[in-house]
């Protein structure tokens, strides 16, 4: 059944949260706990990057963007549906009825979306962690979280060249976005540091989780080979301690769960 | 038939009157080419500011699922807003003077989305009474005389089917839902279905554009038929929500076979269109800020564009 | 800031103020038009047509655009400038002369009609 017409719905290449929900599998706790980091880092990019439909550069861009928040809601919905089949939730009790403490995402993704240029150098570090993060996961021994990699890698890699395509041309386009392609990357990676950070909990699931340190060297490779091509340079910035995994976050956090969340919050038990 | 002795108007005029199809390059009255334009100027930039009312709950839906619909969709209305554009660029106006005109206040679009979405289940109550009635001004519009304009609608109405689907799913979700909920998809109903029943535009006697755009086969029916049209649809729509319109004049016209509804405030319909509704100049600022703000991004993109140019200019140079 | 989200505004307006001469802005970006080919064996079908910086940015914009329902498998995009379309005034000149030779239709032989196989 392996037809190339487009038109045709092809359900094994497009895993959708209902199927893993109807699939049934429950996750092994410390798996659910791995796969929650996952979504939320997801989830909260998506959440941000909703902000720009209406708002973009240009219309184009209005749609390239909603593309790409989407792709990521796809991926919050997989893994946060498969998290909580660990305890019976679901993945709106996870996204809406937690407490910020209980997010496990990182500070980058959580980092407001500021200009044009500051939202590419934030995609352009979560997209290149993504792709080397997804592209190891789809070995996982854990087939439910292989499955959700190999879907998610393919729309990451698009991610990943939307964000190179526009770090070359902020970088060398005019003197006003070269500066602030510049600024953006001065205030974006001081938070890339924290995807890299090894934990007991991904070193305990070795074989179904990745580890982040492993995925550095591809991803530095990746970032340095854009930023020559654009003719800029990696920041020199002090890292931030992080701590996103621990439920610790940055400020912005809360701001953004409680416009995320009050509608449902206020109408517990409904259904929507 | 020798073209030569056929002038350019009685080419048009055969062509329409063989409800033929005119394309960009033929020979058309000046007057049809500027009701052209616009037209489908207007449509185009409805789509474009239709984008915010919708996009003020993208950050608050209240499930994810939701949230992606709805981002699907206020991002579908970008797309339709880019054909639109395309195929108004066709008559020989550029983009980028159509939407310097939106952002002067110098264009029109929908009254409808100077309205503001106030809950939830104003996401419901657009998508099931405005692209519904959305829907019944486009599909006869797909058979346009204008070649680009009916193409671009074909595209548009197929897009545009899931748009009324997910609002009236929503309707029903809170209609079965709590009390609340409930009272929420009634109260969205009742302040949307007047302003949905003037997008039709004013009453056929009071529509000074209608009969030439009728005479140019570019609108196939007129105002008061497809709103009569639309209601007699929602009429039986609402009984599957368990709501009511608030219009207790809806009834069926056995002898013109249309249906009638209550009076409309048109008085309100001409304050909004002048500029006085309760959020044109919020809609239009929006726009303008995210147009300015953009600004230096399409710059970049530009400049970047001639660097790129220029060193191919110098490398086919130097192979020369 | 004219929309209530705080998402985008907490306290990360634009990093740098605008130069006080804003540099004169680049010319608009030019229109290409899209071609898509919807399926394998079928050909590219013309979509319509968008405005991009430069041809990298085009075939993205086009994808983002035109396949976001699974419409196509391979995608071209062509500089709108660069099409160049016979003249609708010498349409007469152009398609005309074909008329009349009806014998290069298999619809004109009609003595060989219930021939099998023909």
């Amino acid at each position: 059944m392996n037809s190339d017409s487009a038109t045709r719905i092809t359900p094994g290449n497009a895993l959708r949260p209902e199927d893993i929900a109807a699939a049934g599998t429950r996750a092994d706790p410390d798996v659910a706990a791995y796969a929650l980091r996952l979504g939320d880092d997801a989830l909260i990019l998506a959440q941000r990057l909703g902000w720009w439909i209406s708002r973009a550069p240009e219309l184009e861009e209005d749609v390239a963007l909603g593309n790409i928040a989407l792709d990521l809601m796809g991926h919050a919905r997989s893994f946060l549906t498969y998290a909580g089949s660990a305890d019976g939730r679901s993945e709106d009790d996870l996204a809406y009825w937690r407490k910020e403490t209980e997010f496990r995402s990182a500070h980058l993704v959580e980092q407001p979306n500021g200009d044009f240029a500051r939202t590419i150098a934030r995609q352009l570090a979560v997209s290149y962690y993504s792709f080397e993060l997804y592209s190891a996961l789809q070995r996982s021994a854990d087939p439910t979280l292989a499955a959700i990699a190999a879907k998610a890698v393919k729309e990451v890699d698009y991610h990943r060249d939307h964000s190179a395509q526009w770090v070359l041309r902020l970088g060398l386009g005019t003197d006003e976005s070269r500066r602030r392609m510049i600024r953006a990357l001065d205030l974006t990676w001081p938070y890339v540091g924290e995807l890299f950070d090894d934990d007991e909990l991904v070193v305990s699931l070795d074989g179904s989780a990745v580890l982040p340190s492993s995925l550095k060297p591809a991803f530095d490779s990746g970032i340095a080979a854009v930023l020559r091509d654009a003719e800029l340079e990696l920041p020199a910035v002090q890292p931030a301690p992080g701590g996103g995994r621990q439920g610790r976050h940055s400020e912005h956090l809360g701001y953004l769960l409680a416009e995320m969340q009050v509608l449902a919050r206020e109408h517990p038990g409904a259904s929507w | 038939m020798s073209a030569g002795t056929v002038t350019g108007q009685e080419q048009f005029d055969a062509l329409i009157a063989a409800d033929a199809r005119v394309e960009p390059r033929d020979w058309m009255p000046e007057g049809y080419r500027k009701t052209l334009v616009r037209q489908i100027s207007q449509h185009a930039h409805s789509e474009i500011i239709g984008m915010q009312p919708e996009a003020n709950w993208i950050t608050r839906a209240p499930s994810l699922k939701r949230k992606a619909i709805l981002m699907a969709k206020v991002q579908d209305e970008a797309g339709h807003g880019l054909y639109l554009y395309s195929a108004a660029e066709t008559l020989g106006t550029p983009r980028d003077r159509m939407t310097a005109d939106l952002i002067a206040g110098k264009a029109r679009y929908s009254s409808i989305f100077n309205y503001p979405t106030l809950t939830w289940a104003d996401m419901g109550a657009i998508g099931w009474l405005v692209d519904g009635a959305a829907i019944c001004n486009q599909v006869p519009l797909c058979r346009a005389s204008y070649g680009p304009y009916g193409r671009a609608m074909v595209r548009v109405c197929k897009e545009e089917s899931f748009h009324q689907r997910q609002g009236f799913e929503i309707l029903l979700e809170l209609a079965r839902g709590t009390e609340a909920q409930r009272t929420m998809a009634q109260d969205a109903v009742n302040r949307w279905y007047a302003p949905s029943l003037m997008m039709f535009g004013p009453p056929d006697d009071d529509s000074p554009n209608s009969r030439q755009s009728m005479e140019w086969n570019i609108k196939r029916f007129s105002n008061d038929e497809l709103r009569s049209r639309f209601v007699g649809m929602i009429v039986e729509q609402v009984k599957v929500l368990g709501l009511t319109l608030p219009d207790p004049d809806i009834r069926f016209n056995e002898e013109t076979g249309r249906w009638e509804h209550g009076e409309l405030d048109w008085n309100e319909f001409r304050e909004v269109l002048a500029g006085r509704g309760p959020c044109n100049s919020q809609r239009l600022a929006r726009r303008r800020e995210a147009h300015e703000d953009g600004a230096w991004v399409r710059d970049a993109a530009a400049a970047y564009a001639a660097r790129l140019a220029a060193r191919g200019n110098a490398a086919a140079g130097a192979v020369a | 800031m004219t929309g209530g989200s705080t998402t985008g505004d907490d306290g990360s307006r634009p990093v740098a103020a605008a130069p006080a001469v804003p540099s004169a802005p680049a010319a608009a970006w030019p229109l290409w038009e899209v071609f898509v080919r919807s399926s394998r064996g079928l050909s590219h079908v013309h979509a319509g047509s968008l405005h991009a910086p430069d041809a990298d940015m085009a075939v993205r914009n086009a994808r983002d655009l035109y396949t976001r329902r699974n419409e196509g498998v391979s995608l071209w995009v062509v500089p709108a400038s660069a099409i160049i379309a016979s003249d609708p005034d010498s349409k007469g000149r152009f398609f005309e002369s074909p008329q009349g030779k009806d014998y290069r239709h298999a619809t004109y032989y009609t003595a060989s009609e219930g021939v099998k196989h023909l």
